[in-house]
């Protein structure tokens, strides 16, 4: 009777873990930022050729996830899209900026980023639209390249983030 | 001879036995309903052919409608943002269609995902919008399957149930086609 309460608790305990951690987002730990090394998307999937952010700043959310589950410290995420796409889903530490076509959003970056030294590693990302319609990616790594920081990567989203990160599997999390 | 079941020893391990089938019959019970209560959190599934979970929300003019208000009518419900290119590109379209096809049975519905509502009703007064939109969150998204980029479009046919799903920037023709075609098909 013992042994079989046991392995009866056993199972219970084994079964309702599952449940609960098959719904658990998986969270990162954010630290301070390091330097980035990324490969830039190419091909057809790719940004056009003329694109104000240059190539080798660009990185596939494939290339961030796998960063982020590996790296010991990871890079400042910045969200510049806006606030209801992100309460819906955003990477895990990523931080809320606001649509960044919005001066509020610019002036928002500026005192977020103020006090970092300019070769903290940041990513920047919105995935609202497709890249090449994406009115808050440009301006607000402009401004961070304007305002002197040096390891600024942005990811290159082609379709949008529910298409291109969380699609994909890629760890999610939720609300504020 | 007595039967098995009343021999000595024999009713306590019956007894046993019994106790331990009736437990892992009521948590394997508890565990469905755990999970049963964890699905029913999730957001409705929104494939095509389901119906449309229905919402009520103010337009920006302050008045309440729901979207069951329009069952019988062929809808085209429309996630997009005033600073969402493609959306802005596709609204003069819609603004057309409701005129034309609005007679016929046919509504738009636009639900602005702008984080406020100023633009919205300026862009409202510019582009002489024609039919009713209001400002949406993130429950209202969740509930059609999260709007994680725009815009979107979900026709819903006359019996409220999602006939497809346009997501990014589309050929409004193909919209077109397939409003015409349930225009067509239903009473």
């Amino acid at each position: 009777m013992i042994k079989n309460s046991i392995y009866l608790a056993v199972i219970v305990t084994t079964f309702l873990a599952s449940l609960t951690l098959a719904q658990e987002p998986v969270l990162f730990d954010g630290t301070n930022p390091i330097v980035l090394s990324f490969q830039a998307p190419s091909g057809q999937n790719g940004p056009p050729a003329d694109d104000a952010i240059p190539q080798s700043v660009l990185i596939t959310p494939t290339d961030l996830a796998k960063e982020l589950q590996s790296a010991k410290q990871k890079p400042l995420i910045l969200y510049v899209g806006p606030r209801t796409l992100y309460l819906q889903a955003h990477i895990p530490d990523a931080e809320y900026i606001g649509t960044g076509s919005a001066d509020t959003a610019q002036e928002k970056l500026r005192d977020r980023v103020k006090s970092l030294p300019k070769n903290s590693a940041i990513v920047l990302y919105c995935g609202c639209c497709p890249w090449s319609h994406c009115p808050n990616v440009h301006p607000t790594y402009q401004l961070l390249l304007s305002l002197g920081y040096t390891n600024v990567k942005v990811m290159y989203v082609a379709t949008d983030f529910g298409t291109d990160w969380v699609n994909k599997g890629f760890p999610v999390a939720k609300g504020k | 001879m007595k039967p098995a079941g009343l021999q000595p020893g024999g009713t306590t391990t019956m007894s046993s036995k019994r106790v331990l089938i009736y437990s892992i019959v009521a948590l394997c019970l508890l565990g469905l309903y755990l999970a049963g209560r964890r699905t029913a959190q999730k957001p409705k599934p929104t494939a095509v052919g389901n119906a449309a979970p229905d919402f009520s929300v103010a337009d920006i003019d302050g008045k309440k409608f729901s979207l069951s208000d329009y069952k019988g009518k062929v809808v085209l419900l429309d996630f997009w943002a005033t600073w969402c290119t493609p959306c802005r590109a596709e609204i003069p379209h819609f603004v057309e269609m409701q005129q034309q096809l609005g007679p016929r049975g046919f509504q738009v519905i636009g639900i602005s995902m702008d984080e406020d509502a100023k633009p919205v009703k300026d862009f409202y007064q510019q582009f002489k919008i024609n039919y009713p939109v209001a400002i949406g969150d993130e429950k209202l998204a969740q509930s059609f399957g999260g709007v994680l980029g725009l815009p979107v479009n979900f026709i819903i046919d006359r019996d409220g149930r999602i006939l497809k799903k346009f997501l990014g920037a589309t050929d409004v023709s193909e919209i077109d086609k397939t409003v015409g075609d349930a225009l067509a098909q239903s009473k």
